[in-house]
């Protein structure tokens, strides 16, 4: 259970760019997870929740993308999804390959802020 | 409310990944050859690691840091093999991080050391994104947890260099099946090295510490030093 350590430094992330960008309002945080980042998403929303609590990111929302394990294969030279992951093995021809190409995504994407100018 | 994206691209664990990169030019500098350890919990990481500091002392400096959530317990098995050893308590903290190691070493000096070892706090899932600055991450897996554990903890299995399948002096008692395990640590990290070993019976030592010795000699620059 580190989900609230990752909430924590998803925050810290999003404060630093805040503050550099001089934003104050935050309605929502995109970020990209992937399969194999060993990060349960259910725990991480709950664990946003609670790290934000008296931040500028109170009451925002998380937005979570979520990335598929993809391996490449090198005899087929293809990158193939792996959904379930329990082999890394090429589902085209069952070879075994360790090479993750995709799915380890702890990534910060966008954030979503009031669009001041729709005001104007 | 109208809204609009600001694009911040950037990964979640930036802050560790840049402290491990600090770190790691750190043990370059001072050429000190570093190996984490992780594993569940009583898996037999501390048994593991006092029977390498004391095979190792001979030859070369050698120290310890090792991870818990509350007490100094490991660090005081540790210190039985007359290595300097530190504790790092994590709190509530499940895992090591970067800072923590840089901490820790800021406030301790060993003197110049060859071999660091680090042990993470027993657990499977947590370790597994935080890079410590390690040469070489081992994951032990004992005889006792049953052959499937890489299947049940794929990341921190994918992410090693090295497996350990350790308390292999018990593999009969506990009814433990070779074939399934090594075919369930294969699935997840095809290719990955294996030893068999037994910190208490001294079974498979041999070739962890020469495989050990290879390394820090590397690191070193040098083909002196030998372990056992």
């Amino acid at each position: 259970m580190h989900e609230l350590s990752i909430a924590c430094d998803l925050i810290e992330c999003v404060r630093e760019e805040a503050a550099r960008r001089g934003i104050e309002q935050i309605v929502a945080v995109h970020m990209r997870l992937g399969a194999f980042s060993g990060v349960v998403k259910e725990a991480l929303l709950f664990s946003f929740d609670v790290a934000a609590h008296g931040t500028l990111l109170e009451g925002a929302r998380l937005v979570i993308e979520d990335v598929p394990l993809v391996v490449h294969c090198r005899r087929c030279r293809a990158e193939h999804v792996l959904a379930p992951i329990l082999d890394l093995r090429c589902p085209g021809c069952g070879s075994a390959t360790a090479e993750v190409v995709r799915g380890n995504e702890l990534e910060l994407v966008a954030v979503e802020v009031p669009d001041e100018d729709a005001h104007r | 409310m109208k809204t609009r994206i600001v694009e911040v691209r950037q990964g979640i664990l930036k802050k560790n990944d840049a402290l491990a990169r600090a770190l790691r030019n750190r043990f370059a500098m001072t050429r000190t050859y570093v190996v984490s350890f992780v594993s569940s919990p009583g898996a037999g990481k501390t048994a593991l690691l006092e029977a390498t500091l004391r095979a190792a002392q001979p030859r070369f400096r050698v120290g310890a840091l090792v991870g818990d959530l509350a007490t100094a317990n490991d660090a005081a098995r540790l210190s039985r093999s007359g290595a300097p050893v530190r504790q790092i308590t994590t709190g509530t903290v499940c895992h090591l991080e970067a800072q923590m190691v840089g901490s820790a070493l800021d406030a301790w000096d060993p003197g110049p050391l060859d071999l660091l070892c680090i042990e993470n706090v027993g657990n499977l899932v947590c370790p597994s994104g935080y890079d410590l600055g390690e040469d070489l991450r081992v994951v032990l897996f004992s005889v006792t947890e049953g052959e499937d554990k890489p299947l049940k903890y794929p990341p921190i299995f994918n992410t090693a260099d090295l497996a350990l399948i350790s308390k292999i002096d018990l593999a009969e008692a506990a009814g433990f099946d070779r074939e399934t395990a090594y075919a369930s640590l294969y699935r997840i990290r095809p290719g990955l090295p294996v030893l068999e070993v037994s910190a208490r019976t001294g079974e498979g030592f041999a070739a962890w510490m020469t495989l050990l010795e290879e390394h820090v000699n590397r690191k070193r620059g040098e083909g002196g030093g030998r372990l056992n």
